[in-house]
C-alpha cells in the first residue's frame, strides 16, 4: 500500500493540490487505476479458466456419451506392436507408456544430433558465403537457396530414396574389415560388452575432459602473461583419446566386442542405426543449416566494419580477426534467431512419420490408433513438445546472457 | 478492452456450442444433406480405388453405393473420403464420415472402446506374407531375422508381433503410415517381407515393379473379418447399414440380380422375395426407408455375389475365389437372417 500511495503522489501532484488536505489523496476505490487494471486482469483470468474448465468438462462428457474410452490407465496396457528403433529395451510385450517413452527419446536423439550438425554446417556455410573467393561464396549461396527453398518433407523423401537406392542389400553389405557394415538396412557397428573394471574407462573420459578444461585455462593465462601460444587443440585431442585408450590397455582390455555377422536376411548381432534415422537426420541438418547460415551471415555483417579494420591495424591476420574479434560480437545478433531454428528443427522432426522413423508423433500415433485414446495422446504430444521447447529456450537464454558478459 | 472480452466470450461460446451439438441421427442427417459420406482407403485395388477421374471402384466402395441405393434409390449419392489406417476411426468418431468402409478388421477392442460398432462382415480375410521369390523362402516359419514392412495403426502390426513371438523368431519391423510408402520401401529392398491382409497382398502386389517376382506365402496367421463400421448409439443408422448388407446376401441367395430385379418385383410369387423387395410387408418403413429399399440397393450394385465377382473375383486382376466368402448354402460362411 505504501508503494501504491507514493506512486500516486508521484504521478498526480495536481490532485494533492486540489484536495488540499494533508495525507494521501482520496480516490474512489473503483477509479483507482491500479485496482482497475488488477480487477480487469483478474476477471480475464477467471473467464479464461472458466472456459478452459468448461471445455475439459465438455470433452469428457462428450467422450463418455459417445462411449469412447478415456483416462490414463491405457498407459499401463500391453502395446502389442514393435518399433524399429529404440534406445531403451522395448518389445511388443512392453506397455503403451513405454512405447511413448521410446518415441520421446528418439525425438530428443534426432533433435540433439540435428542441432549440433546443423550448427556446424550453418556456421561454415555462413562464413563461406562472405568469402572473398567468388567460387566459395557462390557454392555457399547455391546450397542455401536450394536447401531452404525445397520443402523439408520433399528433402526427407529424397534422402530416404537416396539412402535406400545407393546402399547394397544386407547380403552384399559393404564392410570395413568385417567390423562396420553398411547396407540398406542401416549401419551396424560392433556391440560393446563391458567387462570387469570397464567403468574405469568412463572415469578416464571424464578425467580427460576435466584435464582439457584446465589445460585451456592454463594456456590462456600463459598467453596473457607471456604472449606465447600453446597448441591447445591438438593436445586436447591427444588427451581425449589417449587417456581412455591407455586405461583400456592398462586394465587388460576389459571390453569385448560382439561383431555383426551375416544372417539369413539381415546382419545378426552388433548395434545398428536404421536408414530412416539417417534420412531424417540428414534432411533436418541440411535444411536447418541453410537458415543458420543466413543468420550467421547477418550476424557477421552486423558487426561494424571498423572492428575488422581495427584488428587488422593491431596486426591480426584475417582468420584470427574473424575468430577472435568479429564472431564473438556477432554472436549477440546470432543467438536469438538461432534459438528459434533449434526449436523449429525439434518440431520438424515430427515429419519423420512419413518415412517410418518412430519418433514421438509416429510412435504416439500408433498408440493412439491401437488404443483409440486420441485426446490423451494429443495432450501428451503437446506437453512433450512444449517441455522440450521451453527447455531449449531456457538454455539458449542462459547462453545468450553469458555471451553478453563476454563483451568488454 | 470490453470489446475484446465480448468477442472472446462469443467466440468461445460458439466453439463450445459446436462441440456439444453434432450427432443427431445419422440417417436424418444423411437424408437432409442428400448424400452419404463414406470413408474408404487411399487406394486398394478391388476394395476402394480411385481412377484418374476420381471414380471410385471396389467392394468397399460398392457397399457404400448399396447403402445410398437403399436410402435414396440412387447409388451415386455417395461422396468418398480417402483415409489412412491411422486416421479412419477418428474420422468416424468426429462425424466427418457417416460410414467407414475401408477393409477394417472387426476386433473386440474396436467394437467396444472406440464408440463405434461393426455392422457386418463384407469380406472374411486373414493376414499373409509376401516375399521376393529370390529369397527362396517357402514358409513364414523360415522368416527368422527378417525385416518386415507394414502399415501403422492396423491389426496387421499386432498380429505380426504375436506371430513372431509365438514362434520364437526375431524380426525387424518398419512401419509406415501410408500404404504407398510401405510398398515403395518393400520394392526398394528395405524389407524382405511385406505383410497385410491376404486380399491386400494380392492387390498391392499389382503395384510392384515386377509383380511376378514376388510370392504370397501359404500361412494365414490371423482372422481378419472386414466390414463396415458406424457410430455406437445410433441404432436407426446402424440398422440401415446392417440390413443393407443382409439384403445383398439374401438377394444372392434368392437369385435376385441387377438383371432380373425389376422383373422379380413385378412378377415374383415367392413370398420371401416379395418381402425382400418390398412388394409385401412394411419392412422398409421399419428401418426408416422406402419399402423398395432392398430392390434399390440391388439395382445400385447387384447382389453380394455380383459385387464380389465384379471387384475381386476370378475374372478380375485379383483372381480371388469365393472361398469362405461363399454363401452358407454353397459351403461358405456368408449368412444373413431372413426378412420377415
Ligand atoms: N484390416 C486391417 C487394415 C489393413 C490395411 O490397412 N491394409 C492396407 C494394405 S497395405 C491398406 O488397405 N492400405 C490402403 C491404404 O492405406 O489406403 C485393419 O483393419 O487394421
Amino acid at each position: 500500500m505504501a508503494l501504491l500511495r507514493s506512486a500516486q503522489q508521484g504521478e498526480g501532484s495536481s490532485m494533492s493540490v486540489t484536495t488540499g488536505v494533508d495525507g494521501p489523496p482520496k480516490v474512489a476505490f473503483f477509479n483507482d487505476p491500479k485496482v482497475r487494471s488488477i480487477g480487469v486482469q483478474a476477471i480475464l483470468i477467471a473467464v479464461i479458466i472458466f472456459f478452459g474448465w468448461q471445455m475439459v468438462q465438455n470433452t469428457l462428457a462428450n467422450l463418455e456419451r459417445a462411449n469412447i474410452a478415456s483416462g490414463w490407465g491405457f498407459l499401463d496396457t500391453t502395446a502389442g506392436f514393435d518399433l524399429s528403433f529404440t534406445l531403451i529395451p522395448y518389445s511388443e510385450s512392453s506397455t503403451y507408456g513405454r512405447a511413448i517413452t521410446v518415441g520421446v527419446l528418439n525425438t530428443i536423439l534426432v533433435a540433439f544430433c540435428g542441432i549440433i550438425t546443423a550448427t556446424i554446417i550453418g556456421f561454415i556455410v555462413g562464413v563461406m558465403r562472405l568469402s572473398k573467393n567468388w567460387l566459395v561464396a557462390k557454392v555457399a549461396e547455391i546450397y542455401i537457396e536450394i536447401a531452404r527453398n525445397v520443402p523439408l518433407l520433399v528433402q526427407m523423401f529424397i534422402w530416404y530414396k537416396v539412402v535406400l537406392a545407393a546402399l547394397p542389400s544386407p547380403r552384399a553389405a559393404w564392410s570395413i574389415g568385417d567390423t562396420i557394415f553398411l547396407s540398406n538396412r542401416g549401419i551396424t557397428i560392433p556391440k560393446f560388452i563391458w567387462g570387469d573394471g570397464a567403468w574405469m574407462i568412463g572415469v578416464a573420459v571424464v578425467a580427460a575432459i576435466a584435464g582439457i578444461v584446465m589445460l585451456k585455462k592454463w594456456a590462456h593465462k600463459r598467453q596473457e602473461a607471456t604472449g606465447e601460444q600453446f597448441p591447445v587443440f591438438l593436445t586436447s585431442l591427444a588427451i581425449l583419446f589417449g587417456l581412455p585408450l591407455l586405461t583400456y590397455f592398462a586394465l587388460g582390455a576389459p571390453v569385448e566386442f560382439e561383431f555383426a555377422e551375416q544372417g539369413n536376411f539381415n546382419l545378426r548381432g552388433g548395434v545398428g542405426l536404421v536408414p530412416e534415422f539417417a534420412a531424417l537426420y540428414f534432411a533436418l541438418s541440411v535444411y536447418t543449416a541453410s537458415f543458420i547460415a543466413e543468420i550467421v551471415r547477418s550476424g557477421i555483417l552486423a558487426v561494424n566494419k571498423g572492428q575488422t579494420e581495427a584488428s587488422y591495424a593491431l596486426g591480426l591476420r584475417p582468420n584470427p580477426a574473424l575468430r577472435l574479434v568479429v564472431i564473438p560480437q556477432a554472436m549477440r545478433v546470432i543467438i536469438p534467431p538461432l534459438a528459434s531454428q533449434y526449436l523449429n528443427l525439434t518440431k520438424n522432426s515430427s515429419l519423420a512419420v512419413a518415412i517410418g522413423f518412430p519418433e514421438l508423433v509416429a510412435a504416439g500415433g500408433t498408440v493412439m490408433n491401437q488404443s483409440g485414446q486420441a485426446v490423451e495422446i494429443i495432450t501428451i504430444w503437446m506437453a512433450v513438445y512444449l517441455t522440450i521447447s521451453l527447455l531449449t529456450s531456457a538454455f539458449m537464454n542462459w547462453f545468450n546472457a553469458r555471451m553478453k558478459l563476454v563483451e568488454r | 478492452m470490453k470489446r475484446t472480452l465480448l468477442s472472446l466470450a462469443l467466440g468461445t461460446a460458439v466453439s463450445l456450442a459446436g462441440i456439444t451439438a453434432a450427432s443427431a441421427g445419422t440417417l436424418d442427417d444423411v437424408k437432409s444433406k442428400g448424400f452419404i459420406q463414406c470413408g474408404v482407403s487411399q487406394g486398394l485395388i478391388g476394395f476402394s480405388n480411385p481412377d484418374d477421374k476420381n471414380n471410385w471402384t471396389g467392394l468397399d466402395v460398392d457397399f457404400c453405393r448399396a447403402v445410398a441405393g437403399a436410402v435414396f434409390g440412387d447409388g451415386q449419392k455417395v461422396k468418398f473420403t480417402p483415409l489412412s489406417a491411422k486416421e479412419r476411426f477418428t474420422a468416424l468418431q468426429s462425424g466427418e464420415i457417416d460410414i467407414l468402409s475401408r477393409n477394417t478388421t472387426w476386433t473386440m477392442g474396436r467394437d467396444t472402446s472406440l464408440g463405434l460398432v461393426f455392422a457386418g462382415v463384407t469380406y472374411y480375410d486373414g493376414q499373409g506374407f509376401l516375399v521376393k521369390k529370390s529369397l527362396g523362402v517357402d514358409s513364414a516359419l523360415k522368416l527368422d531375422g527378417a525385416s518386415v514392412c507394414t502399415q501403422t495403426g492396423t491389426t496387421t502390426e499386432l498380429n505380426l508381433a504375436d506371430y513372431f513371438r509365438a514362434n520364437n523368431m526375431k524380426y525387424e519391423v518398419v512401419a509406415f503410415e501410408k500404404a504407398d510408402e510401405v510398398i515403395a520401401a518393400y520394392d526398394s529392398g528395405r524389407c524382405d517381407v511385406f505383410t497385410t491382409d491376404q486380399s491386400g497382398l494380392y492387390a498391392e502386389r499389382l503395384k510392384l515393379k515386377n509383380p511376378d517376382e514376388n510370392v504370397v506365402l501359404p500361412e494365414i496367421i490371423s482372422k481378419e473379418p472386414l466390414g463396415p463400421v458406424v457410430r455406437q448409439g445410433d441404432d436407426a443408422w446402424f440398422n440401415v447399414v446392417k440390413w443393407t448388407y443382409f439384403a445383398l446376401l439374401n438377394a444372392e441367395e434368392a437369385g435376385v440380380t441387377t438383371a432380373n430385379v425389376d422383373d422379380m418385383v413385378a412378377n415374383s410369387t415367392d413370398p420371401g422375395i416379395r418381402r425382400l423387395l418390398g412388394v409385401e410387408g412394411d419392412f422398409g418403413k421399419a428401418i426408416g426407408l422406402e419399402n423398395n429399399w432392398a430392390a434399390n440397393a440391388v439395382k445400385a450394385v447387384g447382389n453380394y455375389g455380383e459385387m464380389f465377382d465384379r471387384n475381386v473375383g476370378p475374372e478380375t486382376n485379383l483372381k480371388i475365389s469365393r472361398g469362405v466368402n461363399a454363401l452358407w448354402s454353397k459351403g461358405g460362411i456368408q449368412y444373413a437372417p431372413p426378412v420377415r
